[in-house]
């Protein structure tokens, strides 16, 4: 008997008087009280978004080459994904092909992404790797991260927001820079992710 | 242990991993309790800790609505686990992983050295993981020849240390900032002696450490917390970015998740991203959570094996009351309002699953003869329930265990059951109870300022972790008669 038949025979002998299968109540709060892209939810994705020490912006389409270039202060080298929209492209821009190594990525000072949806109530950034985000290694290994978040694309509920990623895409949820709480339970920012998390809500 | 069958559910087996206690838990927790600097350490983590869970679980006025979603999900997985790992498994493969069955710790440990061996590595990064530590795979590794690398800020303060985890979430939450310090000046290569003792500095340290072992690993090896059978999608939350390092950079990931971790659907996932970090670190949301279905071409690792395990779990299903212990997603709640576990810490429990869940969980898994104390290391005040995100009925599953401890275990009579045998046949006798109430008065001559703190064998068993009250100078008899001429 192999394993898979075996673990599978004991979980069936394990459960030999089955019950019947209930559908679980969904009762909870799944759309929230704002539409997408709501002005009440901009602010509080900000709000969350601050409390856990992420930098925010906001912007228009006129003002995002101004408030892109303050939030790329001081850096000389920005790795972009291959999609990113021309219009946001930085003068410093690298623009990752799949070939920028590890070593690479380490040495530039930022990088600079689109994201698919984020999450007012919890103060959530998903990334799903498509052309304007770019393969995970680049919002990975530099200490800064930009990232664009159309207002469009801001929900309310962690719910909403699950509606608008595919599971079958690598996906990466962000909620503030990396932190830890390992050292006696108190929170801090800053381990081994970006350590600067910078986010610029685009008002389209 | 009785024999095995095959095809029968199994407990896990004694001699590999990290579920069977060396020593009995009061044995280890009065250890522990002599450990001022441990219950100090404790005591503000686990108030920390408590105060920021409060806060944001206040913030959702549905959080009882998301507990009840929680418990009927995990119920209605648990009952037809075997779809919904077969389905995980055809998604999984579907897109380009491997998927591998291991029946115990030895098996699991057997594939994992087997893979790492087959790409030539001889070191991998970790993710922190509950189950490899319950499998002792860092162990089987060293054995042949393999390094294993935790990456976990407080997996690494537990590596560092030569030490073992004692909370599910923060391994190292026994020690302090300055003991941290003490570990990293001795253990880091490279650490400065002005490094300070506040956390940021103590995390840069770590960082600096783990960065190029991060570019230039080749394996990695990581634990799941959620794996969804419909999409074949893997889910791990985590904090520091170490998780999302191992799980994108490395060419190969092997990741091992006990069979319990399935859920059926995408939409179920909604429910435990919201009661998760809540009930864990106190956070709204944690800062980083990955998700990958099987191999992505031109994105993290292009070899993905699955190994799933069973070490005891199918056993724990076999039991009718037990089972819903299945159903925990690690949060680690519970640890932190346990009255015992806050005075204990972890290392009491002997197990990788310390805390009012491990209590239950060790002895389901083993089978309760191998951990017999550990049902008994709670007072059964229910705040382990009221924490819990998914509703374990932990205390009636205490009770159940207790049950089955004393049915199996047939011991010659207690000095318990002795003193009590002895006890109702004295009070079935009016004259032999009026006799016992006036013998009792010797024990005054034991007493200091009102209390007994040492009294005679056996009856040292009572007083060994707890002072008895001096006898009264007269009985209640004696009081009654006197108080007016005994007329009633």
């Amino acid at each position: 008997m192999t394993a898979r038949d075996e673990v599978l025979a004991r979980i069936r002998y394990a459960l030999s008087a089955p019950a019947d299968p209930v559908d679980p109540p969904r009762d909870y709060r799944r759309t929230g009280e704002h539409a997408p892209g709501a002005p009440q939810l901009l602010q509080l994705l900000t709000e969350r978004l601050t409390d856990y020490k992420a930098t925010v912006h906001s912007a228009t389409p006129q003002t995002l080459g101004s408030v892109l270039a303050t939030a790329l202060h001081g850096t000389h080298r920005v790795v972009v994904p291959p999609g990113l929209p021309e219009e946001w492209m930085p003068a410093s821009a690298v623009v990752d092909d799949g070939d920028l190594s590890y070593a690479d990525l380490d040495t530039v000072d930022a990088v600079l992404t689109a994201c698919v949806a984020a999450a007012a109530d919890t103060g959530t950034i998903v990334l799903d790797a498509a052309a304007d985000q770019g393969r995970r290694a680049i919002t990975l290994i530099p200490d800064r991260h930009v990232c664009v978040v159309r207002a469009a694309q801001v929900v309310q509920s962690v719910p909403e927001l699950l509606t608008r990623a595919d599971p079958r895409r690598p996906l990466t949820f962000i909620s503030g820079p990396s932190a830890t709480s390992d050292i006696e339970l108190q929170r801090v920012e800053g381990v081994h992710g970006p350590r600067n998390l910078i986010v610029v809500i685009l008002n389209d | 242990m009785s024999k095995v069958f095959v095809g029968m559910p199994a407990h896990a087996p004694a001699g590999v991993g990290a579920l069977h206690a060396s020593e009995s838990f009061p044995a280890a927790a009065r250890t522990a309790l002599a450990d001022t600097q441990l219950r100090r350490n404790l005591g503000a983590a686990t108030t920390t800790i408590r105060a920021k869970r409060e806060a944001v679980v206040g913030e959702l006025a549905d959080w009882e609505q998301l507990r009840l979603a929680g418990q009927a999900i995990k119920a209605a997985t648990m009952a037809r686990l075997d779809e919904h790992l077969i389905r995980l498994e055809e998604e999984v493969t579907k897109r380009g992983g491997v998927v591998h069955w291991a029946r115990d710790a030895a098996e699991a440990n057997r594939i994992v050295t087997g893979l790492i061996q087959a790409t030539g590595a001889d070191e991998v990064i970790k993710v922190k993981s509950m189950v490899t530590q319950e499998i002792g795979l860092n162990e089987a590794l060293a054995e042949a020849g393999i390094a294993a690398w935790e990456t976990d800020l407080a997996e690494l303060i537990v590596q560092l240390g030569h030490d073992k985890p004692s909370h599910i979430l923060v391994p190292a939450i026994h020690r302090n900032r300055a003991e941290i310090r003490e570990i990293f000046l001795r253990e880091m290569p490279g650490v400065e002696a002005s490094l300070a003792d506040e956390p940021q500095e103590l995390a840069m340290a770590a960082r600096a450490h783990l960065r190029r072992k991060f570019l230039t690993a080749k394996v990695a090896v990581s634990g799941a917390n959620f794996a969804i059978a419909e999409t074949g999608t893997l889910v791990v939350v985590e904090s520091e970015g170490n998780g999302r390092m191992c799980l994108t950079l490395p060419d190969t990931l092997i990741t091992v998740m006990g069979i319990e971790k399935v859920i059926p659907s995408w939409t179920d996932l909604e429910v435990f991203l919201q009661l998760l970090p809540r009930s864990s670190t106190g956070e709204r949301m944690n800062p980083y959570t990955s998700m990958w279905a099987g191999i992505t071409e031109g994105d993290g690792p292009q070899e993905f094996h699955l190994v799933l395990l069973d070490n005891g779990r199918t056993a724990v299903l076999a039991d009718e009351v037990g089972r819903e212990a299945l159903h925990c997603i690690r949060c680690s709640a519970c640890l932190n309002v346990c009255p015992v576990y806050e005075r204990t810490g972890g290392h009491a429990y002997g197990s990788v699953y310390p805390g009012p869940i491990g209590a239950v969980l060790t002895p389901l898994l083993t089978g309760v003869l191998e951990n017999p104390s550990l049902p008994y290391a709670s007072t059964l005040c229910g705040a382990c329930f009221d924490a819990c995100p998914v509703r374990i009925d932990i205390p009636s599953i205490l009770v159940h265990l207790r049950a089955r401890s004393t049915e199996q275990t047939r011991k010659p009579p207690s000095a318990e059951a002795i003193a009590m045998t002895l006890a109702s046949w004295v009070m079935s006798s009016p004259r032999l109870f009026g006799w016992a109430g006036r013998a009792m008065r010797a024990g005054r001559l034991l007493a200091r300022r009102g209390r007994i703190r040492r009294l005679p064998p056996p009856l040292s068993a009572w007083t060994a972790a707890r002072d008895a009250p001096s006898p009264p100078r007269q009985t209640f008899r004696q009081w009654w008669r006197h108080r007016d001429g005994g007329t009633p």
